[in-house]
């Protein structure tokens, strides 16, 4: 069973703040998408390999040619803050 | 030229007045902005109309481009926003991306820009094509134009609806889990899921990436076969895509003689309304009518399938998602103190509910202590799914069933209840489980709604469910031409700005 903790502790993997009562709405949504998706586990499956993909196919290459990038200027257009041709963040930690 | 009928006018009949000089590129174009400036305040379609581009590039394909014309020249063309377009604000229906300008646009729409399509602007979606109404948009919600009060489907229910409503000649779409063709369904369009790898993905905002596939919404067939044809193909920027065996052709079949056609059991089981069920057995009549062989058969682990693609897809969403993080471009929530509280909020800020709800079940799924529990075991179910359908496609060609359990429903009706809303697409889900294509085309109504009717084949047979969608379509007669009841004026409740 889901709890609330749970919810905000996988929350806080994907870096997603909820507020208010997010958690507590949430923690109810997710309680009955599980136990309705819970009912694969009723397949006795272990001995079937895993599909991550429909296609066959592996290590896809192309020739190995320089060809022009994205432009830095390009690159910058969309960031919400830049300084010195980079992209600006808030600093890592509170001092 | 002033007899255009936005609302049946047929892409191939528009190619045809084009190319023998009996409309110009701007009268057609004009004859699309002229319905949008109608119709578009009361169906909300598009997140953005490109007007003044399109009658622009119209023009000039009349006056500057008479010898060298793409074989797509000046057909007007919608593009559901979650699809790149250089330079013209692409916000997959989220606040997050709400004035994101692209630097690169999308293959599959720079093909169609390389056969000079007009675009006409971006269509609405559910935020990130999570969703099967639209109402889960940042900006708002599309509404039916065969009932304004009813949601046209989605994700791609922006697309749909244009199409419908005589706003586009044609449209893109993206499918993940029915994403093209239960918004085609609910407003009587023609929607073609392609094989996985089909169509390159490069440009297309990731979903889920092992399900997504681009495709065409349309008023005929022979529309969807046109506009399929011009997009498929292997690109070097994504490397699950692959050429097609074969080209896609004109479907031009009259008779389905020979042709072996299964009824999936469980498919029926599904909670399929009354009135669905009636306009379904017609088209099954209709099918041996015009000479098809057709035979019940069982895909059993159908009961699963949704169960797994509500693991899947917000597993691989999850990840995708990741990327929004307010460093390198989208939204940013102001005044964070530190790195860490930029990614919380801005993610928690620019969200919507639906969005957040995957992510977090998709995260959960994916966690230590239960992902062998959960994506392992969804991820075994997919290949026993896979492997059902490759069974029948030994006895049959193709599969059918209903494309919607239900017509379209009313706004707000399901907006409370994500699994009901989930049920969507209880039909649609396997053939994205297994890559396979599928089409939906319009098979009659029921209560003055559209019903979708669904050919599903095996890997790269498009041009065999084209074939037979066309035969069918003939013999179905439908008049594409919605009816516009009930409504009011569609409020957007943030603005997308370009």
């Amino acid at each position: 069973m889901v709890t609330e903790d749970d919810v905000r502790y996988v929350a806080r993997l994907a870096r997603l703040r909820l507020e208010g009562d997010e958690a507590r709405r949430a923690t109810g949504e997710l309680a009955r998408i599980l136990a309705h998706v819970a009912k694969i586990g009723e397949l006795d499956i272990a001995d079937v390999p895993p599909m991550a993909h429909v296609l066959d196919v592996t290590n896809v290459e192309r020739a190995d040619k320089p060809r022009p990038g994205l432009e830095r200027d390009e690159a910058l257009r969309n960031a919400p803050a830049v300084t010195d041709e980079c992209f600006r963040v808030p600093r890592m930690s509170q001092r | 030229m002033s007899d255009l009928d936005p609302l049946r006018l047929t892409a191939l009949e528009a190619k045809r007045l084009l190319v023998e000089g009996e409309a110009s590129a701007a009268e057609l174009t004009s004859a699309y902005l002229r319905q949008i400036d109608a119709v578009e305040r009361r169906v909300g379609a598009y997140v953005q109309v490109c007007a003044d581009d399109a009658a622009r590039y119209a023009a000039r394909i009349d006056s500057e481009m008479t010898a060298s014309r793409g074989a797509l020249a000046g057909l007007p063309t919608a593009i559901k926003d979650n699809m790149l377009t250089l330079g013209v604000t692409s916000t997959a229906g989220s606040r997050i991306l709400r004035n994101y300008s692209p630097v690169y646009t999308a293959t599959a729409v720079r093909k169609l820009f390389d056969e000079h399509i007009v675009m006409l602007g971006k269509t609405n979606l559910d935020e990130f094509a999570m969703g099967s109404s639209t109402e889960n948009s940042a900006f708002h919600t599309t509404r039916n134009p065969w009932d304004l009060g009813t949601v046209p489907g989605g994700s791609s229910g922006g697309s749909a609806a244009a199409v419908a409503a005589g706003e586009a000649l044609w449209a893109l779409g993206s499918d993940t889990g029915g994403s093209i063709r239960q918004p085609a369904s609910l407003c009587g369009v023609v929607g073609m899921k392609p094989t996985y790898g089909a169509v390159s993905r490069y440009g297309l905002i990731a979903f889920a990436s092992s399900l997504d596939q681009i495709g065409p919404l349309t008023r005929s067939v022979g529309d969807a076969a046109l506009l399929l044809r011009h997009i498929v193909g292997g690109d070097s920027s994504d490397s699950t895509s692959v050429e097609l065996p074969s080209r896609i052709e004109l479907p031009s079949a009259e008779r389905l003689d020979g042709l072996r056609v299964g009824v999936p059991r469980e498919y029926l089981q599904a909670g399929i309304e009354e009135g669905v069920r009636r306009r379904f057995d017609e088209t099954i009549a209709l099918l041996e009518e015009l000479g098809a062989g057709v035979e019940e058969l069982s895909l059993p682990h159908t009961e699963y399938a949704l169960a797994a693609y509500y693991l899947i897809a917000p597993a691989e969403a999850s990840a995708n998602l990741a990327r929004f993080d307010g460093v390198r471009y989208g939204y940013r929530a102001p005044d964070c103190a530190d790195l860490g509280e930029m990614y919380e909020r801005t993610r928690g800020e620019g969200f919507g509910p639906e969005v957040k709800r995957r992510i977090l079940i998709g995260t959960y799924a994916l966690s230590s202590g239960y992902y062998d529990a959960y994506y392992g075991q969804a991820q075994r179910v997919r290949r026993l799914v896979k492997d059902d359908f490759d069974k029948s496609f030994a006895a049959v060609d193709l599969i059918v069933s209903p494309t919607s359990p239900t017509v379209a429903f009313g706004v707000g009706s399901r907006i409370d209840d994500p699994l009901a809303m989930y049920m969507s697409d209880v039909c649609t889900i396997p053939a994205n489980l297994a890559g396979l294509p599928a089409i939906s085309l319009p098979c009659g109504l029921s209560d003055g709604l559209p019903v979708g009717f669904q050919l599903i084949g095996p890997a790269f047979s498009e041009n065999a469910i084209l074939a037979a969608a066309h035969a069918l379509e003939r013999a179905i007669g439908f008049d594409p031409a919605p009816t516009f009841r009930g409504g009011e004026t569609v409020e957007a409740t943030t603005e997308a700005t370009s």
